[in-house]
């Protein structure tokens, strides 16, 4: 069972290895990055049957022990984050792969792209198995590097200039985070997760405070948390329609899955919290506010993903057991529902040719399947009573009550609030782009799409295309996905509570990690280093 | 934990200097911002593993005491290579947008600096399969000319069928060699060709 673990790493790894030597020939470089990613996808879905029946799976690299070594470990928790991160990759790379057979290989899969996205791939799965600090840096900077190939593929303007934004952003903060890891050794002495855990309560308390701050807002930029999420719906909307679905379903929850991870270790006693909470409620008001006045459905969608960072942030700022079982079923929600409609996006963007609502109309007609697949995701998102939207906010907002903090009420009309704004964002834009009759569209107006923010990117054409079966068979299945996360809703949330038990007191993990202890660890330079360094 | 004032003081500078630098409004300037942030960092790491000593190569020795903590170099080491990456990759994007605040999107429509040996190539390869065929019709005229019956004739039959044979290649590489052209003027796939020069670096 712990052979999987490393596995899940190396097996995309090496596809995307493959995959480069088969540069010319497009048909086998398809084969390989789908089975590599199918591979993954069946291997993380044991892993979790397995971690879910016996605990932890823990990986010395190389025969090293823990804190001199690299471990990687998977709980239930990361198993999750495997399962969920592999089923979107593959349902986005086969959307990728109908593209590019419609469009004759000239937009997403360049040569480059199948390696490039195994290596996305690898990067992720490194990153939620990381069991030290720094590992899980490599694995953020091995997302991050394919990320910008991806971003910037086909090298037109408009994609080098958001590109270098992002990329300068990403860099500022992967600095941060190396910083902080930096501090955090010479603090405590090591980077495992486990030991840092076991370490850091005995740290004075401002420095507990610095060195929380510093990951935080490390994690923050990645994560799109509010007064850092500048950055996301400018770049995002640019890349082709694939690497958009992926980038927003996963990139921005590696950095929520990293404040999960370290807020319940390291900082056990959640002084984080009110801080949390504040930027919480910014995070979902502006972000949604910004959906409101955008014209752009993939700008649109881009804030709507800023403001919905909010809800997990939330969760995790309650931080007890029920809240953070909610908030990581929220992730799996947000995940699915957030890569379905950035792929109905896509679909949109060639039945209708373009993506600004001022200039569609009567795809109802022309496309209804499309129509239906946008309204569910649109509906699910915006958190209507039977989908997983509705059961993961209710989730939260219980876990708030039980507290009965008066700023958790405050959040809660805020998240509240969130989630009507997105439905009217959302209902707007399927009432504009659906419902309409295209007859109306050239003479149509109205105060509020006068008012309305075109993307800056946009040229103003109408150019579309036809799509394959396969890409609506992949946005279809994702759209399922979504729908059975409602369904199963029950033993899905008793899942994420025994993640969440496993995770909210962080001996448990510590004891997976060490299970003979931490006694035989010298304690070096614990607390003494920045006592006695500043004199 | 002990740390040498200088490295402190040069980290310090290398920072200001760095976020300073970064801020400015031209890339080469961003990058190189980013690189003194980025070496400062690791100048970071290392002075987080505390005193100098010796090189460690084996534990359980008396020399214990006297070695230096090798975790941090390893760190470091992984993240010049991880910076070093990003470098390339950046340096390539720049000089992207360079190429795009210089020409525009015309820029793609232009032929690409090996334009000028290619056209030589193909105008050669052009020219000798046309002398090729101009060779072949001959000997076959010679061949029609003939009786056909004699040894001598049968002999240059089989010259003429093997030059016919090596004329085929030269014959058809014309469009194989020819065939970048055509994309380098086509706006849509050129671009998209891009990445998968700089990929691989």
């Amino acid at each position: 069972m712990t052979a999987l673990v490393p596995l899940i790493v190396a097996l995309p790894l090496l596809g995307a290895a493959v995959a480069l030597m088969l540069g010319q020939r497009r048909r086998l470089q398809v084969i390989v990055s789908v089975v590599s990613l199918t591979a993954a996808t069946v291997m993380s879905a044991v892993l979790l049957v397995l971690v879910d029946r016996n605990g932890p799976a823990v990986v010395k690299v190389g025969g090293w022990e823990a804190p001199w070594g690299i471990v990687l470990v998977v709980d239930r928790l990361a198993a999750i984050m495997l399962l969920i991160a592999a089923l979107m990759l593959l349902g986005v790379l086969i959307f990728a792969v109908g593209q590019g057979i419609i469009d004759g290989d000239t937009e997403t899969p360049v040569s480059i792209f199948h390696p490039t996205y195994l290596v996305l791939a690898a990067g992720l799965f490194n990153a939620f198995v990381a069991g030290d600090l720094f590992t899980m840096y490599v694995g953020f900077e091995m997302l991050l590097s394919a990320s910008y190939v991806l971003l910037t593929l086909g090298g037109t303007g408009a994609r080098i200039r958001v590109g270098i934004t992002y990329i300068v952003v990403s860099l500022v903060s992967s600095l941060l985070f190396l910083v902080a890891i930096a501090l955090i050794y010479g603090a405590t002495g090591t980077v495992t997760l486990a030991l840092i855990a076991e370490r850091m309560p005995q740290l004075p308390g401002d420095i507990q405070l610095i060195l929380g701050l510093l990951l935080l807002i490390a994690f923050g930029v990645k994560a799109a948390v509010f007064p850092m999420s500048f950055w996301l719906p400018d770049s995002y909307p640019t890349a082709p329609a694939p690497v958009t679905a992926v980038f927003a379903g996963l990139l921005t929850k590696v950095g929520v899955y990293a404040i999960l991870r370290t807020q319940t270790l390291f900082f056990p006693d959640n002084q984080f919290s009110m801080p949390l909470m504040v930027v919480a409620a910014l995070t979902m008001i502006v972000g949604i506010l910004g959906a409101l006045a955008q014209a752009d459905i993939k700008r649109l969608l881009s804030f709507t993903l800023v403001s919905h960072i909010g809800y997990m942030l939330f969760g995790i700022a309650i931080g007890t057991p029920l809240a953070i079982a909610a908030t990581i079923f929220y992730v799996v929600h947000h995940i699915t529902v957030q890569t379905t409609l950035f792929l109905a996006a896509g679909l949109i963007d060639r039945v209708g040719g373009t993506t600004s609502l001022s200039r569609l109309g009567g795809l109802l007609k022309s496309a209804p399947l499309v129509a239906i697949l946008f309204f569910l995701g649109a509906l699910n998102l915006g958190g209507i009573p039977p989908f997983s939207g509705f059961l993961g906010k209710i989730a939260l907002f219980q876990a708030g009550t039980i507290l009965g903090d008066p700023i958790i009420y405050v959040l809660m009309a805020a998240g509240a609030l969130t989630s009507l704004l997105t439905l009217y964002a959302l209902a707007r834009a399927w009432n504009m782009a659906f419902w309409r009759p295209k007859k109306e569209v050239a003479d149509f107006t109205s105060t509020m799409s006068a008012s309305l923010l075109e993307d800056p990117q946009d040229e103003g054409t109408v150019l579309k295309k036809t799509i394959s079966p396969l890409m609506i068979g992949a946005t279809t299945s994702m759209l399922v996905l979504t729908l059975g996360l409602s369904v199963f809703a029950g033993p899905i949330f008793e899942l994420t509570a025994r993640a969440a038990a496993n995770i909210s007191s962080p001996s448990t993990y510590i004891d997976a990690v060490f299970p003979n202890g931490t006694g035989f660890i010298a304690e070096t330079n614990v607390g003494t280093s920045f006592e006695g360094g500043t004199e | 934990m002990s740390a040498s004032l200088t490295l402190v003081i040069v980290m310090a500078v290398m920072y200001a200097a760095g976020v300073y630098v970064m801020l400015e409004r031209s890339l080469t300037r961003v990058l190189i911002g980013f690189l003194l942030v980025g070496n400062a960092t690791n100048l970071l790491i290392f002075i987080m593993s505390g005193r100098p000593g010796s090189s460690p190569i084996v534990t359980g020795t008396s020399l214990d005491d006297t070695m230096v903590d090798p975790i941090p170099q390893v760190l470091m080491l992984t993240a010049i290579v991880i910076n070093f990456g990003i470098t390339a990759l950046l340096l390539a994007l720049i000089y992207r947008s360079w190429w795009l605040a210089q020409l525009g999107d015309e820029g793609d429509t232009l032929t690409d600096e090996h334009a000028a040996e290619t056209t030589h190539e193909v105008d050669e390869t052009f020219r000798s399969s046309s002398d090729d065929d101009d060779a072949i019709a001959e000997s076959i005229d010679e061949f029609e000319r003939g009786d056909g019956a004699h040894s001598d004739e049968e002999t240059a039959g089989g010259k003429a069928g093997a030059a016919a044979h090596a004329a085929d290649a030269p014959r058809h590489a014309p469009p194989v060699v020819a065939a970048p052209k055509p994309a380098a003027g086509d706006r849509d796939t050129r671009p998209a060709a891009r990445p998968d020069e700089e990929g691989p670096r």
